[in-house]
């Protein structure tokens, strides 16, 4: 036990990047499965061990095979950073359970080892984003994510995937590629990577133009990957054409990851400069994450494809987050943190429910949907309490990342933001209606009135994440003091 | 379940409902009141059951012994209501009528005032089903009208709540009183469901239209449940006692001219809601003994007077005086039990109201309000005279209709004669009652002088009414005793109305017309940039976006280089 205890951080990303290979050496679908499965409950097991070290303990250092910072890779892990750890593994864990069904239904059977691969590759990848504290390595992770992320998506069956791949392909480099770039103009000044130590070293040379730029291709390089409007454009399709169990699983992590990236990039290697302020940069991001929460949500009220609607429901979301962040008071930036995790299990459950209704009626567009609430009831059901999340009625928990942000927003004094907040929730209810109306004040069509519910494998993880979503949002006291104090840990760095 | 709140043993237990075959369905709709009301006898006064949320401390249970008076007979009343409902098998008042009764339940023992809240809507919103289930046409916007002034009295009251949370720093429910504005919104709120003069259209508007069985229900919750919200937070108000006497009055007038026997008990109900508000507003010991009491009698004499005019209209068809008469032939124990109602409610020695009543105006005596113990005075002749004598006269008796009809339901008969007996029992032997009063007792109702000052005043009112029969002056001529201000309510009123109503559909659809067209030019700009295909929805090209890309990382690079 000492051991794990010991190396926990570095065995958090080992245990799936070592597991990955393994499925690619069976070449089985089945096989792969069962494995992969293993693998994310060990790690959810050990993300769990993790979070409550550092909550008993406070933040974990770990050198690399022993070589010190700055010279050696060390993974830095704060409370924020395990919370993100907590989120990727339990999301792997819940969907792994929930893939096979769906992957057979949706995957041709060649390749269903190469989905469950690339999902392991994809979790060491998110998870190492996390844990480390050194910025070049920060850029090695978010590659082999997104390069199975790519892969993921162009699995999907419908043959517009693979544009949609391709596309984030190109844009999702170009982000990567931007942050090396903002990075090598650090390192240019400073000579270091390690994120602790770039810390001290920038307010040195803050006043250059080059830690400026750098700024701006770090900021709109994770920009991209997070999905920040109007950055957003690959999201869409990406989220539309990929298996459903990829989406359910990316939609939950991968943006809230690259968020935490920003976040740490921002208020740790920034943090002694105070960027949003010094730089200015604060009322950009802003008016951008404001923009998204609107033009997110008013695109989503007129998808007709209701997989692409939750899509643009991300973009909006997202920018609920980033404007946490970019409010800069601690109740407004731990309303942006609780509501990565909240989001993560309202949108994990709502895909999921989505993947439950591809499963059965074989397409997710509204119109195939009338009279839903009738042939699945329970799919149904899931779908409308997943919305409630999404709109923020009270008990769940999209209620508690916004009753939060509009705390710091009203505590920063900015009342119209706090209002533009109520007001984008509004149009969340229109498009969470328009789904609502169709599942069950339409009859369906003929000759698909009998009723015919999703397996029990696809509908039992739904409803764990959909409990969660509830749980949170009941008993909020875990999310909220973790969120909390990890935003005045994050705030106190750059005062 | 030592710390359950009783309201929720219905109210968890009516979502079962739906999954229970019809027989069973009977049987456990029966069972749910017999356990709460275990439920309220078992909890100890002075429990107190406390939750954390979002940083306030709810207290979700309170029991001491206001509360408990309160929380015995909404059990019973939900019993009764439920035996008397036991033939119907709507499914939409199974379930609704369970939930109703627990929230006033819940409400009743809600120690803070967020949890007073909930209860407070679920109450409007269970109740109007109740209403809806009439499945008219005419009930469905009685119903719309009804929910908008209940859910409206909960959005005051969530205000008041706010308000008062943001002056004390407490949301504790105990002693709240008028003279700030926090007070003022929470009794507004309180009066709305209490039917205050002016506030209670809504009452005589919307119990009629309810079901057969609906109606039972609804006159036993929601305005006694306000009753108790008003003796808990505003006990000793003065102005509530000339509130409450006007709710006495005020009332009979209309209850003499109404034709419909089921509005008739609707403003009864009304009048006899002042005698309790009085108590509130004495607020002496004795005064609120007397609104509890009263509360307690009333809600069972009134479900029995319900229950048979129910009875009445299920099997007839009609509730409206000038069609009944001569029933008793055809159904003598619902005339029976009719005649016990009346004269629990004429508070008749050795009846149920009697016992109560004359607490309050004891009460009223004892703090030497003689003004206000005359009105009282008067409109206890007034309730005899409406209720006591006119509703069973014109359904049973009067000129025989030559309806003949079977006699009322078993189970109808079953509910009907257990609240007799309970109206006798407590009439017979008060001290049942007087032993769970929030207050210790030391009242001797039955003494020569209220006995014989309670039957002068019965028998000169009975005589009244023969004399007036006598004469063939009752009713249609007795208009022209109150013709002035009748002439208002009717003529210059609704002219005056129907005047400004005209101006203000004018300028309504005015202001309607512009904003809809404003509206649809918006969601059509909306549409157009945002709809399937528009710009910023549609699949662009790598090109296209990278060029976005580009154009923010500009963006950008100029805002931080100015910097």
């Amino acid at each position: 036990m000492s051991f794990i205890a010991e190396h926990i951080s570095v065995l958090m990303v080992m245990v799936p990047l070592m597991a990955a290979p393994f499925c690619v050496i069976v070449r089985h679908g089945a096989v792969s499965w069962g494995w992969a499965t293993l693998v994310t409950l060990v790690s959810f097991g050990l993300s769990i061990v993790l979070m409550q070290h550092v909550l008993t303990n406070g933040t974990i250092v770990y050198d690399l095979g022993g070589w010190e910072g700055p010279w050696g890779i060390v993974y830095h892990i704060d409370e924020v950073g395990a919370l993100v750890v907590l989120i990727v593994s339990a999301i792997a864990a819940i969907v792994m359970p929930y893939a096979k069904e769906s992957i057979e239904r949706e995957i041709p059977k060649e390749r269903h080892y190469l989905a469950y691969c690339m999902m392991l590759l994809c979790i060491a990848g998110l998870i190492g984003m996390a844990v480390t504290g050194d910025a070049f390595n920060l850029f090695v992770f978010l590659e082999v994510s997104s390069l199975a992320t790519y892969v993921l998506i162009a699995l999907g069956n419908d043959r517009r995937a693979l544009t949609a791949a391709l596309r984030y392909l190109i844009l999702g480099t170009v982000g990567a590629t931007f942050y090396v770039i903002g990075l090598g103009m650090i390192y240019m000044m400073t000579g270091s990577l390690n994120m602790t130590d770039l810390a001290g070293l920038l307010p040195a040379v803050q006043n250059t133009g080059t830690v400026h730029v750098a700024l701006a291709f770090i900021v709109v390089g994770f920009g991209l990957k997070l999905a920040l409007f109007p950055l957003h454009v690959w999201l869409p399709n990406a989220y539309t054409f990929a298996p459903s169990a990829v989406t359910a699983f990316l939609a939950a992590t991968a943006t809230k990851v690259a968020v935490y990236a920003l976040i740490r990039l921002i208020f740790t290697v920034f943090g002694d400069i105070d960027p949003l302020e010094t730089y200015g940069v604060r009322p950009a991001v802003m008016v951008l994450a404001i923009a998204g929460m609107f033009a997110g949500s008013l695109v989503a009220i007129y998808q007709s494809n209701v997989k692409r609607l939750l899509a643009y429901s991300s973009v909006a979301q997202v920018g609920y987050m980033i404007l946490g962040i970019s409010i800069g008071n601690a109740p407004a930036m731990a309303g942006g943190i609780i509501h990565m995790f909240n989001h993560a299990l309202m949108k994990g459950a709502l895909f999921m429910a989505l993947g439950c209704v591809f499963y059965v009626i074989g397409s997710v567009k509204l119109e195939d949907m009338a009279g839903l609430g009738k042939r699945m009831p329970l799919t149904a059901a899931a779908i409308v309490a997943g919305g409630f999340s999404l709109i923020g009625v009270p008990l769940t928990v999209g209620f508690i990342s916004k009753f939060y942000l509009v705390e710091g927003a009203l505590a920063a004094g900015m009342w119209p933001v706090a209002l533009l907040i109520m007001l984008s929730s509004l149009l969340a209810v229109i498009y969470v209606w328009r789904v609502v109306e169709v599942m069950y004040f339409r009859s369906p069509a003929i000759g698909c009135e009998n009723r015919t519910e999703a397996p029990m494998s696809l509908l039992v993880p739904t409803y764990i994440l959909l409990g969660a979503a509830f749980w949170f949002g009941i008993d909020a006291t875990f999310t909220g003091d973790v969120a909390m104090s990890a935003a005045q840990t994050l705030l106190g760095g750059s005062k | 379940m030592s710390s359950l709140n009783p309201g929720l043993i219905l109210v968890i237990g009516a979502v079962l409902v739906p999954l229970l075959p019809q027989t069973l369905r009977r049987w456990y709709l029966l069972a749910l009141p017999i356990i709460g009301f275990i439920q309220v006898h078992t909890l100890a006064d002075g429990t107190s059951v406390t939750m954390d949320m979002l940083g306030m401390t709810l207290e979700v249970l309170r029991v001491d012994g206001l509360s408990r008076v309160w929380g015995y007979i909404f059990n019973i009343a939900a019993f009764l209501s439920m035996l008397f409902a036991w033939h119907d098998k709507d499914l939409m008042q199974q379930v609704s009528a369970p939930i109703y009764a627990g929230a006033a339940i819940g409400a009743v023992f809600a120690g803070d005032l967020v949890t007073l809240f909930v209860y407070w809507e679920l109450t409007a919103i269970s109740s109007v089903f109740l209403i809806w289930a009439s499945r008219t046409e005419r009930a469905y916007k009685t119903g719309m009208r009804y929910l908008l002034i209940q859910v409206g009295s909960g959005v005051i009251l969530l205000a008041g709540v706010l308000l008062w949370y943001a002056k004390t720093g407490s949301i504790d429910f105990g002693k709240i009183g008028i003279g700030t504005l926090a007070g003022n919104l929470i009794f507004i709120a309180f009066g709305i469901k209490c039917a205050f003069p002016l506030l209670h259209n809504w009452l005589q508007d919307a119990y009629p239209e309810a079901t057969v069985t609906g109606t039972v229900v609804l006159s036993a919750f929601t305005t006694k449940l306000a009753v108790y919200a008003l003796a808990r937070g505003f006990a000793g108000t003065e102005v509530l006692i000339y509130v409450g006497a006007t709710m006495t009055a005020f009332p009979i007038f209309y209850a003499v001219i109404e034709n419909d026997l089921r509005r008739v008990l609707a403003y009864s109900l009304n009048n006899q809601l002042g005698f309790m508000v009085v108590g509130i507003g004495i607020g002496t010991e004795l005064s609120l003994n007397g609104t509890a009491s009263h509360a307690f009698s009333h809600i069972l004499y009134k479900a029995l007077l319900f229950m048979s005019m129910g009875a009445v209209l299920y099997r007839t068809g009609t509730c409206k005086g000038s069609e009944l008469g001569g029933l008793y032939k055809s159904m003598p124990w619902t005339t029976g039990f009719c005649i016990v109602g009346a004269a629990s409610i004429s508070a008749f020695p050795l009846f149920s109201g009697f016992v109560s009543k004359s607490m309050i105006m004891t009460a009223a005596a004892a703090d030497h309000r003689w003004f206000v113990w005359g009105v009282l005075l008067f409109a206890s002749a007034g309730v005899f005279h409406h209720s006591g004598i006119k509703i069973p006269y014109f359904a049973f008796f009067a000129h025989d209709s030559g309806k003949r009809v079977k006699e009322a339901p078993w189970n109808m008969l079953l509910a009907m004669a257990i609240t007799a007996f309970l109206c006798i029992f407590i009439g017979v032997y008060p001290k049942a009652l007087y032993d769970i009063l929030p207050f210790p007792v030391d009242y001797v109702p039955y003494t020569t002088a209220h006995v014989i000052t309670q039957l002068q005043l019965l028998m000169f009112s009975a005589l009244a009414f023969t004399v007036l029969m006598l004469y063939k002056i009752y009713p249609p001529e007795l208009k022209s005793t109150n013709l002035d201000t009748d002439w208002i309510y009717r003529k210059l009123l609704p002219c005056v109305l129907g005047w400004l109503g005209k101006v203000i559909r004018k300028t309504d659809r005015m202001i309607r017309e512009e904003a809809l067209s404003v509206l649809g030019d918006l969601t059509a700009m909306i549409e157009r940039q945002h709809g399937d295909g528009a710009p910023i929805s549609k699949t662009m090209q790598a090109g296209t976006m990278a060029l976005i890309v580009l154009s923010i990382l500009f963006l950008f690079l100029i805002v931080t280089l100015i910097a």
